[in-house]
């Protein structure tokens, strides 16, 4: 039998992943996968959750998670096209609006 | 090693790997394509894991739609160029150090967790024996109903946005 | 329960479309919204009403309101008979002014503002009397207090009327100063807002004292009397009373609906509410009964002289109230209730129709310069009549018998009874006066305003003659409902319906004692009556004389007692003398040391600060990390 740590484990490890490439990273679309990589890792944990502890509600909240995520990107993505329109660059560290 | 931990094992491993792959492209486009095949590894993880209906949608929404959606906006913006430049951030080692204090941190709580709450009462075999599409579906749009609608109007919203935000600008 | 829900609501939703579109896109038309509102709530009152009388009680908690540990309040309505009735009369008296204002407002510049403002002074009274725990009252109480300064104000280019609305707010906080502390006390003594647990648990703490500046006093007594000071301050009663006549800045109906409905008998319905705590102290409902007997006869004094007709008006209402109160005091609450309910008719009636007069003298208000209206303005004249009749208890008016029944039971209530049936009947006498006095000053002999008005002088439209006339009929015979039991059995209805929730007046007298007071009453109504046909129509240069031979009376009563400058130079003066000094000091230096300051401090502290938004989203992210980094690590190693 696989303990439930091993899933935690591995869940933990692919999110510190993400945080890297977010981190890291120089194009936006990239960061945004990186999002994406962390979101799944944690669905990971909750269905790991959910089979453990014989409850349904990780898999509804993986389900919600996945919804939210869909439509996270959908904007993302629309941000990303209409900020390109504007300013034709992509790159994290030349994008300095929020600059105080 | 039993079968099952093997299995798990061989997850385990080509996930880091894949994620890994997939964060360290210089082309977006292979970066997304590194992502397919690791989505599909932790579908593979949910079969595993007696979660039939979320390795499906696993598969449907993220492989068959954001990423998708990824292609087509990496194919959208001209970014010919951009693979010419560096790829990582020129501070990129403070992120790898956070990144990996991250996942130590993780790991040693993963340690200290002891309180387990109640199981519930699906089981395997109670799963088994409805069917895990019905289990969801019944849990979903009984308990469930109003976040199930909230999510519906997320979208919705969702694309009346990126419509709104992506489209020419009328003069 | 939305039946019950929707009474106060109608009104409410009026004031919010009337005062979010009206300046826009309604402004005439307001009338459109407001008044199908108020019949709305004039009708489902009714329905309500039969609920009631059926036998059933409603009291449901509707909302939530605020939940604090121990503390818990919620919007909730009760009603039971007492606010049945209430809500008959403020329903009712509101619709016909509604109707009323549709004429004597018209082609007003804030027309929409004004059905606003009166929507939701009919909604905040309709909460006052509905709640059933005592911060949803004092909500209403407030509310009541605010939108009786917006009206009031309502022609707010106008100095006088601006202050006079200040005037009405200002004094009012006095009272509800005293309201709120009586609140916060019942909260504490019984842990609970709600009507019925702490009426339940009264008579328990009856005797209990509170030691207050090294005192001890009475804890219930305190509570009624903190509580009394917000209907002193409401219900104008002496000290406070002082508002009230100012208020006649405002438009008429407005005056109608103050006095009549919605503000001065909040302090009566609310004693009568609060009768539980009331009859557990005796100090406090005797100080209830005096200030009533006192008011009664000193704002009738007063109303002697005016010259104003809204003001004589307005000091009758003053002295109907201590009535009131005076009934209340001797534990005749349902006398006190009945004379409210016939008071409403007569009182909205006398309002609404010396608004129709003003309204034909193109605001003229000073008596001096009418007369001779009866010709003009016939409908006008005869509704006049029949509300004089009933205020001053001309018997088988409704007047007569509220009036009769407050007097009798004061009559029965010991020797402190005794000496305010004395005053009662005094005021009666004086009411009676000032009452012909204005009709005959106002309607009868010559006219003796300019020539222009006399050519201008006619009838008012429909629309404010038919609620007078409708006002009339429940001048007449509203007070139907409590023919005394000696003249029928079960004849006093009202008394018996209110019975279960206020009680039935202790106390018996022979039928000897009873025509005696009622003999007394009638005696009293007639004489003032002649009095003043002798003054005011035969020898009308007595007034004049009286008055010179009078001059330091006739002075001091025209100035009403000089209590507006004893106020001025007592209160008001030093008050804003020392403001001034505040102002100087205080203000400058540290108000506004401390207002300043504090931006300063953060200007100078984000311009700092700001070094750190690079504008960079993966530092964002870092710093993001490394706050969740933390968190964790305290977690791990500390635990």
């Amino acid at each position: 039998m696989v303990p439930l740590s091993w899933y935690i484990i591995l869940s933990a490890v692919v999110f510190s992943i993400g945080v890297i490439g977010f981190l890291t990273r120089r194009n936006l679309i990239m960061t945004f996968m990186s999002i994406e990589l962390m979101l799944n890792s944690v669905n990971i944990s909750f269905v790991a959750f959910s089979h453990y502890l014989q409850s349904m509600r990780g898999q509804i909240i993986v389900f919600f998670v996945i919804a939210v995520a869909a439509a996270e990107t959908a904007i993302g993505l629309a941000i990303i096209i209409a900020y390109y329109k504007n300013n034709p660059t992509i790159k994290v560290d030349e994008i300095n609006l929020l600059k105080g | 090693m039993t079968a099952p931990q093997l299995f798990f094992a061989y997850f385990a491993v080509m996930i880091t790997v894949l994620s890994l792959l997939m964060i360290t492209r210089r082309n977006p486009v292979h970066g997304v394509l590194w992502m397919l095949v690791l989505f599909v590894h932790i579908a593979g993880l949910y079969i595993f894991l007696n979660a039939e209906f979320l390795a499906a949608i696993q598969i449907i929404v993220y492989a068959g739609a954001i990423l998708v959606l990824f292609l087509f906006v990496i194919m959208l913006l001209n970014l010919k160029k951009e693979e010419t430049v560096k790829k990582f951030q020129k501070h990129w080692l403070v992120g790898v150090g956070t990144g990996i204090i991250f996942a130590v941190f993780s790991v040693s709580i993963v340690r200290k967790i002891e309180v387990f709450p109640q199981l519930g009462k699906y089981t395997i075999e109670a799963v088994k024996a409805e069917g895990n599409i019905m289990t969801v579906g019944k849990v979903l749009y009984t308990k469930y109903l109003l976040p199930f609608e909230i999510a519906s109007v997320i979208l919705l919203v969702a694309i009346i946005g990126a419509v709104v935000l992506a489209k020419k600008r009328i003069e | 329960m939305l039946k019950y829900t929707l009474i106060p609501l109608l009104p409410f939703l009026s004031f919010l479309i009337n005062i979010l579109f009206g300046r826009n896109f309604i402004k005439d038309r307001a009338h459109w919204i407001a008044v199908p509102a108020v019949v709305g709530s004039f009708l489902l009152a009714v329905s309500a009403f039969l609920d009631v009388a059926g036998g059933r009680d409603i009291n449901v908690n509707i909302y939530s309101w605020i939940v604090s540990g121990s503390f818990n309040v919620s919007v909730g309505f009760l009603i039971d008979r007492l606010s049945a009735i209430m809500l008959i009369v403020v329903t009712s008296i509101s619709t016909l002014i509604f109707i009323y204002s549709i004429g004597y407002m018209h082609g007003d510049g804030g027309y929409y503002r004004f059905f606003a403002y009166l929507s939701l002074f009919v909604f905040s009274m309709l909460i006052l009397v509905m709640a059933n725990n005592f911060l949803l009252m004092y909500f209403g109480w407030e509310a009541v207090g605010l939108c009786s300064y917006f009206l009031i104000g309502y022609w707010f280019h106008k100095k006088s009327a601006a202050d006079a609305g200040k005037k009405a707010f200002i004094v009012n906080r006095f009272g509800d100063f005293g309201f709120g502390l009586g609140v916060i006390l019942i909260f504490l003594t019984f842990g609970s807002m709600d009507y019925m647990q702490v009426f339940g648990e009264a008579g328990g703490i009856a005797g209990q004292t509170i030691n207050l500046l090294g005192y001890d006093v009475n804890l219930i007594t305190l509570i009624c009397l903190l509580l009394f000071c917000g209907a002193v301050g409401k219900s104008a009663q002496v000290p406070l009373h002082v508002w009230l006549p100012d208020a006649m800045e405002g438009p008429t109906p407005v005056s109608a609906l103050i006095h009549a409905a919605t503000m001065v008998t909040a302090g009566v319905f609310m004693v009568a509410r609060c009768n539980p705590l009331f009859n557990l102290s005796e100090v406090a409902m005797n100080t209830v009964a005096i200030v009533g007997g006192v008011t009664a006869i000193f704002a009738a004094t007063i109303a002697l002289v005016q010259t104003d007709i809204k003001r004589v008006i307005a000091y009758s209402t003053v002295s109907q109230l201590g009535y009131m109160f005076l009934a209340l005091g001797v534990g005749a609450y349902s006398a006190a209730i009945f004379h409210l309910y016939t008071h409403a008719y007569f009182k909205a009636l006398l309002f609404l129709g010396s608004g129709s007069v003003i309204h034909a003298l193109h605001d003229e208000q000073n008596m001096q310069k009418m007369g001779g209206l009866k010709k003009y303005m016939p409908v006008t004249y005869w509704v006049f009549i029949l509300a004089t009749l009933s205020i001053t208890g001309i018997p088988f008016f409704s007047g007569f018998f509220s009036k009769d029944e407050i007097l009798w039971r004061a009559y029965l209530a010991g020797d402190l009874g005794k000496f305010l049936w004395f005053l009662g009947t005094l005021a009666a006498l004086l009411t009676a006066f000032y009452s012909w006095r204005l009709i005959y000053l106002t309607f009868h002999g010559k006219f003796r305003g300019t020539h222009e008005q006399e050519e201008h002088l006619h009838e008012s439209p429909p629309v404010i003659t038919v609620p007078l006339m409708l006002l009339a009929v429940g001048a007449v015979a509203a007070g139907w409902v409590g023919i005394p039991p000696i003249f029928a059995e079960h004849g006093d209805k009202i008394g018996e319906f209110l019975a279960p929730v206020l009680g039935y007046p202790e106390g018996e007298g022979t039928h000897a004692q009873e025509y005696f007071v009622m003999g007394a009453s009638i005696f009293v109504a007639v004489a003032g009556w002649i009095i003043a046909y002798t003054m005011y129509l035969k020898k009308t240069e007595l007034p004049q004389k009286l008055g010179a031979a009078f001059q330091p009376v006739y002075k001091l009563l025209f100035n009403k007692y000089y209590i507006d400058e004893l106020y001025s130079k007592t209160i008001v003066q030093p008050t804003l003398k020392a403001s001034d000094k505040i102002i100087l000091g205080f203000d400058t230096y540290i108000i506004e040391g401390i207002v300043n300051g504090i931006p300063n401090l953060i200007g100078a502290f984000s311009r700092k600060l700001r070094k750190i938004q690079t504008g960079l989203l993966s530092d964002y992210g870092l710093i993001m990390a490394i706050g969740a980094l933390s968190i964790i690590g305290v977690w791990i190693f500390l635990r």
